[in-house]
Parts: C-alpha cells; sequence; structure tokens
C-alpha cells in the first residue's frame, strides 16, 4: 500500500492561535495527525493541551490559522458538512460528560438514535457490543451515571464516543483518576480498539504509562507552539528542558524500571 | 465511496452462499438491518449456507455485529453457518462481537391498578417525609444556631452579608415596581366599582388594610419563593451533586452552620423589610391612581388613611413576614440537600421548592389569619 505523505493526514492544524483576553494560549501552532495512529499529547499543565482539543472541535475560538479533518476545512465548511464531520469523530470529555438524567443504555443510543433509524433491538445490540468492547458487564446498562465508578464513568463515555465508530477520537486525559491497573487495562482497550476498527487517537495525557504502552507517537506543547514531535525514543533524546525533566525525572526513571 | 452494501444469494450446489459486498458501516445500518433480516428468513432451507465476507470494502461494528446476528441466527436451525473470507484485520472485530450475547428485552413497568395505587400510596408516604424532613430541618437550623449563639465566632458574617445582598438589595427593584402596579390596580378597581355607590373615598380604607395586612407580605413572600428559594435549591443541590457538601462534612464543618444558617437568617431578615417596602410602594401606588383617577386629593388621601387603619393592622403585616421566610427557607434548603445525582433532579427538586414554599406561605397566611381574629387584632 502507497502512503501519501499529505493525504494521510486526518488533522491537519495550521497557524492557529488561540487567545483569551490579553494572553495568548496558542501561538501560531502547526500539527499534523496521521490516519491510524495513537498520539499522544503532553505538556506541562496550563499549557493549553486542553485548549487546543477543544480548538480542533471547536468548542473554543480561535483567532487565526486553518484546521483540516478529514480533509475538509472547518472553517469553510456549510452546517450541514460540518455534521457529518462531527459524525465522524468521537470526544472524550475530561469528566465523562455523561448526560445524568440518561442511563447508561441510553446515553451509549444517543448518537445512534439521532443519527440513524434503526430498530430497537439493533439499538440494544450495539450498546451492548460497546459495553463489552470497552470491558463492562452488559449489567451496568440501567444505571444512572451517578451509580458509577470513576472508572466505569470514563469507560462508559469512551463507549459513547464509540457509539457511531468514528474514525478519529479525541480522548482528553482518559487515565486520570483511574488505578494504575485500570489505567493500563485503559490504554490496553486504547490500542486494541485501534487495532479493530482502525481508528486514529488523539490522546491528551499525563500518564508515562499511557505514552510508553499506547502511544505511536508524542506531541509535546510548550509557549503555546509545537515543541517536539516523534516516537518516545525520539522525546528520550531529546535536550529540550522541560522534556529532559519530563522523561527523565524521578518518575518516568520508575516506568522505565 | 464504493456505492451501496448488498448482501447476494449465489446458489452453490445444494448450498447458498450469502455474499456481503460493500461498505458494511453505520451510516448503511438501517439498510444492512433489513437485508439481514430478510436473509435470516432463509434459515433451514438450504442445508448448507454460509456467510462470504470477502468481498466487503469496510467494516465497523454495525455491520460486523448484524454478520454475526445473521450467522447466528442461520446457525439455530441445524448445522452452523460459517463466516468466510474474514480478512486478517477485520477478524479481531468479529472476535469482539462474537461474545455479546443477545440482549434480554428491557421490561417494560407494569401499567395496572395496583401501579396505579402503589404510585398514590407513595406520594402520601412521601407527603409524610416531607413534613419530617421540614421539622427535621427546622431541629437542625435551631440547633445550629444554638451553637453559634455559645460560640459567636462561628458564625459566618460576611456570607451572610453576601446572601444578604442578593436576596434583599438586589430583589428591592423588582419587588418595588410589582408592589406599586399591585397597589395600583386595587386602587382602580375598588375606586371603579365604589364609585356607584359614591363611596369613592372607602377605597382608601380598603387599600390600606389590604396592603398592610395581607397583599404586601403575602405577594413579597411568593416572589422572595420564586427568585431566593429557587436559588437556594439550585445552589445547594449542585453543591450537593459535586459532593462538596460531603466534602465540608469531612472537613468537621457542619453544612447546616456553614450554608443553611446565613441563607436562613439573611431571607428572615430580608423579607420584613421587603414587604415593607413592598407596603409602601403599594401605599403609593394607590394613592396615586386615587389621585389622578379617582380625584382623591393626596391630603384627603392621607387623612383617610389615618382613621381607617391603625398600627395593628401595620403589626400584623409584619410579624408575618420572618414566619415566611423561615418556612421558605427551610423548604428550600430540604429540596437543595435532597438533590440526587442528576440535572433532571436539581430541576426537579427546584421546581417542588418553588411550589412548596408558596403552597406553605399560603397556609401559613391562613393559620395567621384565624390566630389574629381570635385574638381580635
Amino acid at each position: 500500500m502507497v502512503v501519501q505523505p499529505v493525504s494521510d493526514a486526518i488533522i491537519r492544524v495550521r497557524d492557529i492561535t488561540v487567545q483569551f483576553g490579553k494572553t495568548r494560549v496558542l501561538d501560531r501552532l502547526d500539527l499534523d495527525v496521521k490516519r491510524g495512529e495513537i498520539l499522544g499529547f503532553v505538556g506541562p499543565s496550563g499549557a493549553g493541551k486542553s485548549v487546543l482539543t477543544r480548538t480542533i472541535i471547536g468548542l473554543v475560538p480561535k483567532v487565526s490559522g486553518r484546521i483540516e479533518v478529514f480533509g475538509i476545512d472547518l472553517d469553510a465548511a456549510s452546517s450541514s458538512e460540518r455534521r457529518r464531520v462531527e459524525r465522524r469523530w468521537g470526544v472524550l470529555f475530561q469528566q465523562g460528560a455523561l448526560f445524568s438524567s440518561l442511563t447508561v443504555r441510553q446515553n451509549i443510543q444517543f448518537p445512534v438514535r439521532e443519527y440513524l433509524s434503526v430498530s430497537q433491538r439493533l439499538l440494544d445490540e450495539i450498546m451492548v457490543a460497546k459495553l463489552v468492547m470497552v470491558g463492562l458487564k452488559p449489567e451496568v446498562a440501567d444505571r444512572y451515571p451517578s451509580e458509577l465508578s470513576g472508572g466505569m464513568i470514563k469507560r462508559v463515555a469512551l463507549a459513547r464516543a464509540l457509539a457511531l465508530d468514528p474514525e478519529l477520537v479525541f480522548l482528553d486525559e482518559p487515565t486520570s483518576g483511574l488505578d494504575p491497573i485500570g489505567a493500563g487495562e485503559f490504554d490496553e482497550l486504547v490500542r486494541t480498539l485501534q487495532r479493530t476498527l482502525g481508528l486514529t487517537v488523539f490522546m491528551v495525557t499525563h500518564d508515562l504509562d499511557s505514552l510508553y504502552t499506547a502511544c505511536d507517537r508524542i506531541a509535546v506543547l510548550g509557549n503555546g507552539k509545537i515543541i517536539a514531535t516523534g516516537s518516545i525514543a525520539d522525546m528520550q533524546a531529546s535536550q529540550h528542558p522541560w522534556l529532559r525533566q519530563y522523561f527523565h525525572g524521578k518518575r518516568a526513571r520508575a516506568v522505565i524500571g | 465511496m464504493n456505492g451501496d452494501p448488498t448482501l447476494k444469494r449465489i446458489a452453490q450446489g445444494n448450498g447458498l452462499a450469502l455474499c456481503a459486498v460493500g461498505p458494511w458501516t453505520a451510516r448503511f445500518a438501517p439498510v444492512l438491518e433489513r437485508m439481514v433480516a430478510d436473509a435470516e428468513k432463509l434459515r433451514g432451507t438450504r442445508p448448507d449456507i454460509f456467510i462470504d465476507v470477502s468481498q466487503v470494502s469496510k467494516l465497523d461494528t454495525f455491520g460486523a455485529w448484524l454478520i454475526e446476528r445473521l450467522r447466528r441466527s442461520l446457525s439455530h436451525g441445524g448445522g452452523e453457518a460459517i463466516i468466510a473470507g474474514l480478512s486478517e484485520n477485520y477478524s479481531s472485530l468479529v472476535d469482539e462481537v462474537r461474545q455479546v450475547k443477545e440482549t434480554p428485552e428491557v421490561e417494560a413497568s407494569p401499567v395496572s391498578l395496583t401501579a396505579m395505587l402503589d404510585q398514590i400510596g407513595r406520594t402520601v408516604v412521601g407527603i409524610g417525609g416531607t413534613v419530617i424532613g421540614l421539622v427535621d430541618m427546622l431541629g437542625a437550623v435551631l440547633a445550629a444556631s444554638g451553637h453559634v449563639l455559645v460560640r459567636p465566632r462561628s458564625f459566618r458574617l460576611t456570607s451572610t452579608i453576601h446572601h444578604l445582598e442578593q436576596v434583599c438589595w438586589r430583589a428591592v427593584p423588582i419587588v418595588v415596581l410589582i408592589t406599586f402596579l399591585i397597589g395600583c390596580i386595587i386602587s382602580q378597581q375598588g375606586i371603579f366599582h365604589f364609585r356607584r355607590f359614591g363611596a369613592d373615598i372607602f377605597v382608601v380604607d380598603m387599600l390600606g388594610v389590604l396592603v398592610l395586612r395581607e397583599i404586601g407580605v403575602l405577594l413579597v413572600a411568593i416572589m422572595v419563593a420564586g427568585r431566593s428559594g429557587s436559588a437556594y435549591t439550585a445552589e445547594l443541590g449542585s453543591m450537593k451533586m459535586r459532593e462538596e457538601i460531603d466534602a465540608l462534612r469531612t472537613m468537621g464543618f457542619d453544612p447546616i452552620e456553614v450554608l443553611v444558617l446565613p441563607r436562613m437568617l439573611a431571607l428572615v431578615l430580608a423579607l420584613p423589610i421587603l414587604a415593607f417596602l413592598g407596603a409602601m410602594a403599594a401605599l403609593y401606588g394607590g394613592g396615586l391612581v386615587a389621585w389622578l383617577y379617582g380625584g382623591v386629593d393626596p391630603e384627603a388621601f392621607l387623612l383617610r388613611l389615618r382613621d381607617a387603619i391603625s398600627i395593628d393592622h401595620f403589626i400584623v403585616g409584619m410579624v408575618k413576614a420572618p414566619v415566611m421566610a423561615a418556612v421558605i427557607g427551610i423548604v428550600a434548603c430540604v429540596e437543595g440537600l435532597a438533590v440526587q445525582g442528576s440535572a433532571e433532579s436539581l430541576g426537579q427538586h427546584t421546581t417542588s421548592s418553588v411550589v412548596k414554599g408558596i403552597f406553605f406561605v399560603i397556609v401559613m397566611d391562613g393559620v395567621f389569619a384565624i390566630f389574629f381574629a381570635s385574638i381580635g387584632m
């Protein structure tokens, strides 16, 4: 299979600037996410990782720049084109953002019901398939989000993000607040899903384990720009002071073992 | 891309091959579901049926599940149906959906006489629970007040002032405007009807008694229940949802003392002030209309007012205000603390805070009317 370097970028971010009042959060930032990869996105707290994610999704307005997802310029797209793009991506929010007045079943079925006119039977079956995929038992289907543990909320939220079989998922700190075993399982899960569904994953994370086990490529954000991209080996070889501290600090050594 | 997906039927000897072609993805799920439902009817018609998926151009969970569903229903009538031509990169997906068990149907809740009686029973028990909850909160607030009286330093003055600003100072414009208008309307209606008997001047009696005894305080209490009672419930409810109240408790603070007491106190101070301002605005509005519409000049109005009402009327109105405030505050805080985890629950409790608040205010007003009548005020 011939891979063309230009067309295989599923997200192309060019020259993006985002400003809140007088503080410039993202400063002429460029980033490519390739089809089928898991991109880990790291950076100091408050560097603007979530802001970039939200800008790409369209929740934060940008001052200037250009964002292409699936080759479609999101600013130039008509609202129906935009909706079509939105159908092809799934988003896992940091706190899960499950609809609190709907059960797990209804949460997962919600996007499917809105976009596809399929029978209730298929809705239920797909819901169970998604629950199994994210490693939950079908018994949780009739619980409300307030009756779930933190890890279960993340899993259900992932199941909802995957409900329409998107090609691209945004994960905002998926393993934060999970125990190490749960976090490890989650990384494994993301890997498996990426293999089985051919997903592209854009993952904001602080978890070194996730970077080592789940990610194909890592991008580092600092001072409103991407300061480095590459494999984990590239990151370890980097001389950038923050990267050195991040990948050679006490916690990093513990992970590498 | 590759056009629409299809499911071709190709006879092979005495067997049958079902050939899935094209993209079997979520986008085409409605079409695919119908095709699969059609093909499921083939069960048992041939001894040997297999599903060929080698020509599927794209597969996702929806497609994989529908193929799996077809395989299962074809397998039921003797002989295992097999899936052939599965490409390497889709096999793990098919393995994944193979773990899915057929889902049990969702049980619809039975609608019957028993269910209805059950509902009525629960509602009655709920009413009992409400009353107990209110008494419980009253007790907790009194206990917290006692605690604060013993240790005045634990009193939250800043918080109380903040709430006083919210429920009193910021409410003044709307309360004054509405009571002013109501005063105007009462006066206009009074003059309109009394004029027929030539008793224009008695409108002042009616206005004075009505506004000072009843309308002033009742109207303001209802407005406060809608404006501040709902805010209290929503604030406490969202704090409850985010476990902030549990956090307070684990730090050794009493949520009643920290959250409820300042709010209650602010409300108890605010309502008499607002009721007084409201009564004055209503009298002013009534006087204005009496002058402009009824030709009762201000001097005559004031003279008549002095004869018609005594200080008792004013006291009756003002005494009710703090009690009504306490009722509104207790109802709002009980509802706020009863909020469960969902947004829907927050909405329900905010609604019921306002509804119950207004209901209890009117009941209290009735009780006061009986009380004051029997002591001759």
